[in-house]
């Protein structure tokens, strides 16, 4: 495509780029300057916000690694991992008993399951609380490892269905011919073909996980119980002052999503396209 | 020849399958094996069951309670919470900051990230698209957690970058405690939020605009269309089903908002910064005030299902199968 260069063209292309790089700054440099903050010394935070470290202070990232970082670390792997598992399972499961078997009231159960994506997790807060507290679950890794999974079952199994739906029907049927159980058809043909999707929703939910706060916030409250966007805010009030080993914790709680984001961008914006574009 | 007989038998197989099972639609009858086949769903259905729909249902109950969950009295008092509600000022400026929440975030987040979005596809070079799509969707990957003590951090009066950039270009006179007072800590949050989502919808557009066969456009620039027009009369209504899901979702999120301002402000100064969200957890976990915490739940349960009826609404008239 050959456009002509006018000077208006010209113009309008400078105003576009010029935008355009604002914007990269308006965005790049905060997190720079999360970044450098990580490597400054308080006296240096409070003086010039603007001018680098004199020097580039590692051991900002050992303290906040060594006052909690690191345990909320190890929760949050654990939660978004156990999660991520669980919610996949169980959604998948779901979706091909909704879609290729034959069970009585299917359109009901949908509905049920289907009809969770309406509900907000603010709304059953309360009662949550007081179930989870009769438990004996409140406070444990426990209560994260279901929250997650139940309020995340709806939207999975809504994507992983829609994928499903779309599938050959001959594909049971060979299976059954061949005399597999529904059993094996499942894990040996139907999962394997919804590999693309699998990986969209893996990615989704890694991202809901490893970010949630509410349910993080109210249902934990134990620096070994607690997940990274938590024990950060914890970190920030118990050591108010040293705001240096905040902004180190800061950039360990996002940098293994940001590489993650960078590491697999084409499945990220293919995963992130099914979550709303069904 | 080969392989016109290896595909024969499959062929065969395909063909008897009729015969072997004759799959008819039948009276739908309850049989065992059908029973069965719930075995599927059934994890689903009782995980939903006991921490989604339960829970909910208890919620309803739970608003017509006085409850004090330390003490461990309950008291049945009718609509008393809801009565309360309507003559709470701090209520009705959560609110209406939520409401804010939805326009501000429609604005940018909806409207502005078509237009983003249509710009970064029009540039010709792939690598700088792909660049500038990454790059501005960095901070909707790091959380609203992180993204929120940043920009608290923005904000400080004292090593905040924003009042020092201020004073940098020689506006130092407007400078201010961005979070700590009621005039300004609401849309500083915000702002914020802005910056953390704007990303994610450019990118959703991006893709959306992707789909869109680019022979319009060559058809279009050859009868000299411009650019402007050409936004106006292919990009927008092609990514139309796109901005109407997004719309949704944007401010269905609005009326969810809790991270940011339990992270930047907690609701104040002086409650100006409560939402829906905030004003409940104040509520019911610092003032022990579950029945009343459980009525505010109500309020976001019927405006969130509301959004969520619109949105079926328009998927049923738009394809008949949900």
């Amino acid at each position: 495509m050959v456009t002509r260069l006018t000077f208006a063209g010209v113009i309008a292309r400078l105003f576009m780029w010029t935008f355009l790089l604002c914007l990269v700054v308006v965005v790049v440099y905060p997190l720079t300057w999360m970044v450098l903050n990580g490597f400054k010394t308080n006296a240096e935070l409070f003086g010039n916000p603007f001018a680098l470290p004199a020097q580039w202070g590692w051991e900002n990232y050992a303290n906040a690694w060594n006052r909690g970082v690191s345990n909320y670390l190890t929760t949050s792997i654990l939660v978004t991992v156990t999660s991520t598992i669980a919610t996949v399972f169980i959604s998948a499961w779901a979706a091909y008993g909704l879609t290729r078997v034959d069970i009585p009231f299917s359109r009901t159960w949908s509905t049920v399951i289907l009809g969770g994506l309406m509900l907000a997790p603010t709304v059953a807060l309360v009662p949550l609380v007081k179930m989870f507290q009769g438990m004996g679950l409140y406070n444990t890794f426990w209560a994260l490892l279901i929250l997650y999974t139940a309020f995340r079952i709806p939207f999975t199994t809504f994507l992983i269905r829609a994928y499903m739906i779309d599938l050959p029907r001959e594909v049971d049927e060979a299976a059954e011919v061949d005399g597999a159980s529904r059993w094996t058809a499942f894990w040996r043909i139907i999962l394997p073909m919804c590999q693309p999707i699998i990986i969209s929703v893996v990615i989704l939910h890694i991202l809901f996980a490893w970010n949630e706060y509410l349910f993080a916030m109210v249902f934990t409250s134990g620096t070994d119980v607690q997940t990274l966007p938590v024990g950060l805010t914890s970190l920030m009030s118990k050591h108010g002052t040293d705001y240096p080993v905040v902004f180190a914790g800061m950039v360990i709680a996002a940098l293994p999503v940001v590489i993650l984001f960078f590491a697999c961008q084409r499945y990220f914006v293919k995963g992130l396209a099914d979550g709303i574009g069904k | 020849m080969l392989l016109t007989q290896q595909s024969r038998p499959v062929e065969g197989v395909t063909a008897a399958l009729p015969a072997v099972a004759p799959s008819p639609r039948a009276p739908k009858r309850i049989t065992a094996r059908r029973l069965a086949g719930l075995a599927w769903i059934l994890p689903a259905v009782v995980v939903l069951a006991v921490f989604v729909y339960l829970p909910l249902a208890q919620n309803l109950g739970f608003s017509t309670l006085e409850w004090d969950i330390y003490s461990g009295t309950q008291e049945f008092i009718g609509a008393e919470n809801y009565q309360r509600l309507v003559a709470d000022p701090i209520f009705w400026s959560s609110l209406w900051n939520n409401i804010l929440y939805a326009v501000v975030s429609l604005a940018f987040q909806v409207f502005g990230a078509i237009v983003l979005a249509a710009v970064i596809e029009s540039i010709r070079h792939d690598r700088w698209r792909r660049g500038l799509r990454a790059i501005y969707f960095v901070p909707s990957a790091i959380s609203l957690t992180v993204a929120g003590l940043l920009f608290y951090f923005i904000y400080e009066p004292n090593l905040g970058l924003l009042n020092h950039a201020l004073d940098a270009i020689g506006l130092g006179a407007w400078a201010q405690p961005w979070l700590g007072q009621e005039s300004t800590a609401m849309m500083a949050i915000i702002v914020m939020s802005q910056w953390q989502g704007f990303g994610y919808s450019t990118l959703l557009f991006a893709v959306a605009i992707q789909r869109i066969p680019s022979e319009l456009y060559e058809a279009a620039a050859i009868d000299g269309i411009g650019a402007v027009r050409r936004f106006f009369t292919i990009t927008l209504p092609l990514v139309r089903e796109m901005t109407g899901l997004m719309i949704i979702v944007t401010i269905s999120g609005a009326f969810q908002v809790f991270n940011e301002v339990m992270v930047m402000t907690s609701g104040g100064p002086n409650n100006s910064t409560q939402v829906l969200g905030t004003w409940l957890y104040r509520n019911g976990f610092v003032r022990n005030d579950f029945g009343y915490a459980a009525a505010i739940a109500t309020i976001i349960f019927v405006i969130t299902l509301a959004i969520a009826l619109v949105q079926l609404w328009i998927n049923r008239r738009r394809r008949v199968e949900w």
